[in-house]
C-alpha cells in the first residue's frame, strides 16, 4: 500500500503507523460526560467502504496525516496533513 | 518399472543435453540423469516409481505432474544445514551430487509399517482431528497425539541454521508479465516494441512455458532480448499479489546448483511495483477420480508428454489414456512419435473430434469411447486399469468392467486455469461453463489476463491475446502502440473443452478414490462432510484439510467443489470458490527474511559511552534497542556478587551509570508549559526555570502509561526525559496531540536522544567528585538544591547538571553532547578516584531503585494506575490532562486492586520474578492468586532478598507472611508483606 504524504509524496507503508479513527473528536475536558469519554476511549466503529483513519509518517517527516481510505479495496482517495500546516496529496 | 529414456534418435528431450550426465543419489542409491532433467525426470528414466507415501494412509505414491502442482513426489534434498523438505521432484533441477530422500516412510520407501494406517482409514477420515479434540475422546487425544503427528505429516526441516545467503531487490516497471508462455512472451514483446519497461517472470527453469524448446520461443526470446528495458526473469515464482500493484517474486538464483557460487545469494526475493500487470499465468490440468487412482503409474496426460518432449523419458512401456477432452490427444501423439506403445484411449464421450479420431487411429491404439476407467489395478505400481461403460447424464460408470494391462495411465479430466494471482488481486472469480472451471473475474486493480490463464487454452488464440493484452498494457501506461506482428501458428484442431466427468466410479464401486493426493482426502470423505454439515467451501476445505498443504489443492480444488455440488444438487458456482491467498507456491522464509537475520534482525543502539563499556569489561544487556552494561565483573565474580559490590559502593561512596538511552524530548514554544501541564498529570504550570520536576503520563484510558523528569531549561524550552522502552511512542504522542487535539498551541517536540549523552553520579560522595570535575557551578546544597538544574562546563565541553536521584543518595545526572559523551565520563571517573568511585551496570541501578521503592517497567505494566502505585499524590485533580477522567472510573478506584508493596524473602530464598503471591494455607489447586511479584533483588542494604509486587489489598496486608510461588520449577519461598520503601524512607540521604 502506498500512501500519498503530502509533504513527502507517495510513500511504501511501512513508513507509517496506524493511528486509527480519525472521525473522533477529544470530548472537551471541560463539558464532557464519563459517557462522552467512554465513546471516544473505547467505542469504534468498523465500516466497510470509506473511512477517514489517522497515519503517522514517523519514518519519514514524522508529520500525522488523515488518510481516506476504503477498506474493502484498500484504494486511499487522498491524505491531509492534521494540524497547523494543512497539506493535501493525493494518490499518485 | 515403467519408465525409462528413449532412444537419442527418437524425438523429444529438447531440455536434455545427453553429452553432459549428472550423478545424484535418492535415498542413498545411486542414479544418472542428464543436465537439463529434473530430479522427477531422471528418476523416472530410471524405472523409478515410488517417491513417496502419502500423508495419512502411507499409500505408495509415485509421479502425478511434471510441475509446481505436484502433490505425491516430495522429497527431501540435501542434508545437513542445507537440508530442505517438502520440495516437489518434479520441478527440482538435477544437479552434479544432488542428494534426495523420500519422505513419512519407514522403515523405508517400499516396506512401510505405518501404511496400515489405510486399514484404520475409516479412522483417520474428514473430520478425524476436530472429533478428537471434541467430545467424550478429548482426553483420548493427549494419548493418540505424539503417536499421529508422528504417523501424519510431511518431511522434517532442519535445525541447523541456514548457511546461506538471500538477497532482497525492489524493481519497478510500466508492463511485468507473469508467465512465458505463448501469452506472456507476446505480452511482453508488443508492451517492450510500445516503449514500455517489462519484466518477464517465469517459474520455470527456462523460459517458454509451453512453447520451451520449439523455435517459436527461441524466434520471441531473441526479439524479447533485443529490447532495452526489458528484465527477463526465469527460475522466478511471482508467489502475490499485494496492494497498489505490488507484488512479491522470489528468484531461485542457485537452487539449480550444489551450492551458491562464492557471493552468490542462495535465493533473491523481488518486490515488483508494476504500474500493469499482464497474467500469462497458464492452467493447471485435473485428474479424475476413481478407485484406487493414487496408484504408482497413474499420471496427468500432459505430463506424460512433457516427460517425452522435453526430457526423453517415457512414462511407461504400455501406455492408456483416460480423458474426457481432445486436448488429451496431443499426449498420444507424442508418445506415439517417440515409439510408446498405447494400449488404449478410454474416452468418457460418445462422440470425438476427427482430429482425435486420428491421433488414436495413427497410435494404433484401441479407442473406447463412451467408457471410463473405475479402479486402477495392481500392487505397488499400476499393472492395468478397469474399463466400464459411462452414463454421462448420471454422471457414472454402469455396467460390467473390462480389465486392461498397462503400466501407466494417463488421466486428463481437463484444464483448470491458474487464476491465483488475479484472485489474490482482488478479483472474484466467475465460471466457465464450457471449461467447467473458474476464470479471472473483473480486475480491481490494473492487471489483465491473456491465454491459458484466461481460458483460452489454443496456442493461436493465447498468442493472440497476450499481443492484445501487451498493447493495451503499454497503452494504458502512456505508450503508443507499435502493432506487432503475430507469428503464425496453426489453429488448435483440438478443442480442450471437457465432458465434465469427476467421479468415474460406479455406484459403490471398489478402492480409495481421492480428491487431494497430498491431504489423503477421498470422495468419501466429500460425502462424509456433507452429511455431518460442513456444506460450504470453506466449512468443506477446514473439515476435510481439502487443498491444505504444500500443493494447495492445485490439482484437487475443483474436484472437491464439483463433488460437494453433487452431494448438495448445485451447481458448482452456486457452492463457490476459495479466495486464494499468498503464496501461489511455497516461499521459503530466508527469502522472506532477507538480510534481516541474526544481528541484522534490527537495529542496535550503542550509546556514546559503549566503547568505553566494553574496554572496561561490561557485561552488556541488551534494552529494546539499545545495549546496556549489565555489571562490570572482577575476577571471578557471579553475577549477583558483582551488583552487589557495585551498589554497595554507591551507597558507601559514589559510582556512575549510563543514562544515554533514557529517552529525551526537547520541547520549545510559547505554550510549552501549558502543553506539559495537559499531558502530565501533576502540575508543570509554575516548574521555575533551573528546575526539574517528576512527573507522571497518563493514557487516555487512565491506566499509568510513563514517567520521568523534565527540566526547565528557559522560560520556554525544556527538557522531558521518558523511560528508554517509551521514548518513541511518547515523541509519537507528543505529535499528535499537538496536530490533531490542540493544533492552536505554540509548541515544537523534537527526539533529541541521541544527542545527549547522560550519566547519573550517584552516592554520598557525588558532590564532592563533581565539584571537582566541573568548572563554575557552585555544587553547594544552596547553590543546586534537589531538583535544581545548572548550565555548567566540564574541560570546557558545555555541560547540564540536574541533582536527581534514582538510587535514593545524593545524585546527579551530567548531560553533555553525545560527541563528548567519553571525556566527560572519564574526567569524572578521575576526579572519583579519591573515593574509589566505581562505573556500575543496570542491575546495581535495579538494586538501589529496588531498595527505594522506584518503580520502573515491571511494575509501569500497562495494567496499573498511579494509584495501584502509590503515586495518587501526583495525580491532580485541580486541572484536566491526558487520562483525568478515565483515570477515575469505578474499575480504576476499586479498593480491591492489586497495589504495590515490598516483600522481604524470611528465609533467605530468591525471589523470582513473576512468582504469584497466595496464602501459606491455601491448599487448592492451583492457589488463589492474590498479586504477583514484579522486581527483585538481592538487597546488600538489608542483606536480604526482596522484591516488589501487587497485591491485592497490599497495603493493609504489612506484616502479613505469604508464599511466592513458582508452579513452573516447583519454587515456594516465604516472603512477609512490607512497605516498598525498603531503604531510607524518609529520603535523608538525598537531600543533604
Amino acid at each position: 500500500m502506498l500512501i500519498p504524504c503530502p509533504h513527502c509524496g507517495p510513500r511504501e507503508l511501512g513508513e507509517f503507523t496506524y493511528g486509527g479513527d480519525a472521525t473522533k473528536d477529544r470530548p472537551d475536558p471541560d463539558r464532557a460526560t464519563a459517557e462522552d469519554w467512554n465513546d471516544y476511549v473505547f467505542h469504534r466503529d468498523n465500516p466497510r467502504g470509506r473511512h477517514a483513519e489517522y497515519w503517522h509518517h514517523g519514518q519519514g517527516c514524522r508529520l500525522w496525516l488523515k488518510v481516506t481510505r476504503d477498506t474493502v479495496t484498500h484504494k486511499i482517495e487522498g491524505a491531509e496533513t492534521v494540524g497547523p500546516a494543512k497539506r493535501e496529496g493525493t494518490p499518485s | 518399472m515403467s519408465g525409462y529414456r528413449l532412444s537419442p534418435n527418437a524425438p523429444g528431450g529438447s531440455q536434455i543435453d545427453r553429452s553432459k550426465p549428472l550423478d545424484f543419489t535418492f535415498d542413498g542409491e545411486a542414479y544418472e540423469g542428464f543436465a537439463g532433467d529434473t530430479l522427477a525426470s531422471a528418476l523416472l528414466a530410471s524405472s523409478v516409481d515410488l517417491y513417496g507415501r502419502s500423508f495419512k494412509y502411507h499409500r505408495p505414491r509415485g509421479l502425478l505432474s511434471a510441475g509446481v502442482e505436484e502433490p505425491n513426489a516430495l522429497v527431501t534434498l540435501g542434508s545437513g544445514a542445507r537440508s530442505e523438505p517438502n520440495t516437489r521432484a518434479t520441478v527440482v533441477e538435477l544437479f552434479d551430487g544432488l542428494e534426495a530422500k523420500s519422505q513419512n516412510r519407514w522403515p523405508s520407501l517400499g516396506f512401510d509399517v505405518m501404511a496400515v494406517n489405510g486399514l484404520a482409514g475409516p479412522i483417520l477420515s474428514a473430520g478425524f482431528y476436530y472429533k478428537t479434540f471434541m467430545g467424550p475422546t478429548a482426553k483420548a487425544w493427549m494419548f493418540y497425539e505424539h503417536f499421529i503427528r508422528k504417523a501424519a505429516g510431511l518431511g522434517a526441516g532442519t535445525k541447523l541454521p541456514d548457511p546461506d545467503r538471500y538477497e532482497e531487490m525492489n524493481a519497478f516497471c510500466d508492463v511485468l508479465v507473469v508467465g512465458s508462455g505463448p501469452a506472456g512472451l507476446m505480452a511482453a514483446l508488443t508492451a517492450a516494441g510500445s516503449g514500455a519497461r517489462v519484466v518477464l517472470a517465469d517459474e520455470q527453469a527456462a523460459l517458454g512455458g509451453n512453447l520451451r524448446g520449439s523455435g517459436l520461443s527461441h524466434d520471441l526470446l531473441a526479439k524479447l532480448s533485443a529490447h532495452d528495458g526489458v528484465t527477463l526473469l526465469p527460475r522466478t515464482t511471482v508467489y502475490g499479489y499485494y496492494d497498489d500493484n505490488t507484488l512479491g517474486a522470489v528468484e531461485r538464483v542457485a537452487d539449480h546448483l550444489p551450492v551458491p557460487a562464492e557471493g552468490q545469494p542462495r535465493e533473491r526475493h523481488w518486490t515488483i511495483r508494476a504500474r500493469e500487470v499482464v497474467l500469462a499465468t497458464g492452467a493447471i490440468e485435473r485428474p479424475i477420480v476413481f478407485g484406487d487412482n493414487d496408484k504408482p503409474g497413474v499420471m496427468l496426460a500432459d505430463a506424460g508428454r512433457l516427460y517425452v518432449e522435453r526430457h526423453g523419458v517415457a512414462p511407461g512401456r504400455q501406455v492408456a489414456l483416460f480423458t474426457n477432452n481432445d486436448g488429451a490427444y496431443r499426449s498420444v501423439a507424442a508418445l506415439a512419435a517417440a515409439g510408446i506403445s498405447i494400449a488404449a484411449i478410454v474416452d468418457a464421450r460418445a462422440q470425438i473430434s476427427p482430429a482425435a479420431r486420428s491421433i488414436a487411429d495413427a497410435a494404433g491404439a484401441e479407442l473406447l469411447l463412451g467408457q471410463a476407467v473405475t479402479r486402477a489395478l495392481g500392487g505397488q505400481q499400476l499393472s492395468g486399469i478397469a474399463v466400464a461403460p459411462y452414463d454421462a447424464a448420471a454422471g457414472t460408470s454402469v455396467g460390467t468392467a473390462r480389465t486392461i494391462a498397462a503400466d501407466c495411465l494417463l488421466v486428463s479430466g481437463g484444464w483448470t486455469p491458474t487464476i491465483h494471482l488475479a484472485s489474490q488481486a482482488g478479483g472474484t472469480a466467475r465460471w466457465d461453463e464450457t471449461l467447467t472451471a473458474f476464470l479471472p473475474g473483473a480486475a480491481h486493480q490494473p492487471w489483465r489476463a491473456a491465454g491459458a490463464c484466461n481460458g483460452s487454452l489454443g496456442t493461436a488464440a493465447s498468442l493472440a491475446e497476450g499481443a492484445q493484452a501487451g498493447a493495451e498494457a503499454a497503452r494504458a501506461c502512456g505508450f503508443a502502440s507499435s502493432p506487432v506482428s503475430l507469428p503464425a501458428a496453426t489453429d488448435e484442431p483440438l478443442a480442450d473443452a471437457p465432458l465434465p466427468v469427476w467421479d468415474a466410479r460406479p455406484k459403490g464401486g471398489k478402492g480409495k478414490a481421492f480428491v487431494d493426493l497430498q491431504h489423503d482426502v477421498t470422495a468419501s470423505d466429500v460425502a462424509l462432510a456433507h452429511r455431518e454439515g460442513f456444506r460450504s467451501v470453506e466449512h468443506l476445505k477446514r473439515y476435510t484439510t481439502l487443498g491444505m498443504a504444500t500443493d494447495q489443492g492445485k490439482t484437487s480444488n475443483i474436484i472437491g467443489l464439483a463433488l460437494m455440488a453433487r452431494e448438495r444438487q448445485l451447481s458448482i458456482p452456486e457452492v463457490g470458490t476459495t479466495r486464494f491467498r499468498p503464496p501461489y507456491t511455497p516461499v521459503s522464509l530466508g527469502a522472506l527474511a532477507g538480510q534481516a537475520r541474526g544481528g541484522h534482525f534490527r537495529p542496535t543502539r550503542r550509546t556514546a559511552l559503549h566503547d568505553w563499556h566494553i574496554a572496561n569489561g561490561a557485561e552488556m544487556v541488551e534494552a529494546g534497542l539499545w545495549l546496556r552494561p549489565r555489571i562490570y565483573r572482577q575476577g571471578n565474580e557471579t553475577v549477583e556478587q558483582a551488583y552487589v559490590r557495585e551498589a554497595r559502593q554507591v551507597r558507601e561512596s559514589v559510582g556512575m551509570v549510563d543514562v544515554s538511552t533514557l529517552g529525551k524530548i526537547d520541547v520549545q514554544g510559547p505554550d510549552a508549559s501549558e502543553f506539559l501541564n495537559r499531558v502530565y498529570s501533576n502540575g508543570f504550570l509554575k516548574l521555575p526555570e533551573g528546575k526539574a520536576r517528576y512527573g507522571l503520563m497518563l493514557r487516555e484510558d487512565g491506566f499509568l502509561w510513563d514517567d520521568g523528569t523534565t527540566w526547565r531549561l528557559s522560560e520556554t524550552q525544556f527538557l522531558m526525559t521518558t523511560t528508554t522502552a517509551n521514548a518513541a511512542p511518547v515523541l509519537s504522542q507528543l505529535e499528535f496531540l499537538l496536530a490533531a487535539v490542540w493544533p492552536e498551541m505554540k509548541v515544537a517536540v523534537t527526539s533529541v536522544t541521541e544527542q545527549w549523552a547522560g550519566m547519573a553520579v550517584s552516592g554520598p560522595k557525588s558532590r564532592e567528585v563533581l565539584a571537582a570535575a566541573l568548572d563554575g557551578i557552585d555544587m553547594s546544597n544552596e547553590a543546586l538544591p534537589f531538583m535544581g538544574v545548572r548550565k555548567g562546563h566540564l574541560n570546557g565541553v558545555p555541560v547540564l547538571v540536574a541533582r536527581l536521584s534514582f538510587s535514593g543518595e545524593l545524585a546527579y545526572e551530567v548531560y553533555c553532547g553525545a560527541h563528548h559523551g567519553e571525556s566527560v565520563w572519564t574526567r569524572i571517573l578521575e576526579a572519583g578516584k579519591p573515593f574509589g568511585m566505581i562505573p556500575y551496570g543496570v542491575e546495581a541501578l535495579g538494586t538501589l531503585r529496588i531498595e527505594k521503592g522506584h518503580v520502573a517497567g515491571p511494575e509501569l505494566d500497562g495494567r496499573t494506575t498511579a494509584e495501584d502505585l502509590g503515586l495518587a499524590s501526583m495525580v491532580s485533580t485541580k486541572k484536566p490532562f491526558i487520562g483525568s477522567s478515565m483515570y477515575q472510573r469505578e474499575g480504576l478506584t476499586d479498593p480491591a486492586r492489586l497495589k504495590l508493596v515490598g516483600f522481604v524473602s524470611a528465609k533467605g530464598d530468591k525471589i523470582r520474578p513473576g512468582a504469584h503471591l497466595v496464602s501459606a494455607g491455601d491448599t487448592a489447586s492451583p492457589p488463589k492468586s492474590l498479586g504477583h511479584i514484579t522486581s527483585t533483588t538481592y538487597s546488600p542494604a538489608l542483606e536480604k532478598y526482596i522484591a516488589l509486587g501487587l497485591l491485592e489489598d497490599g497495603p493493609n496486608r504489612i506484616g502479613e507472611t505469604l508464599v511466592a510461588t513458582y508452579p513452573l520449577k516447583n519454587i515456594d519461598v516465604e516472603v512477609e508483606v512490607v512497605s516498598s520503601h525498603f531503604f531510607d524512607p524518609d529520603g535523608s540521604r538525598m537531600h543533604v
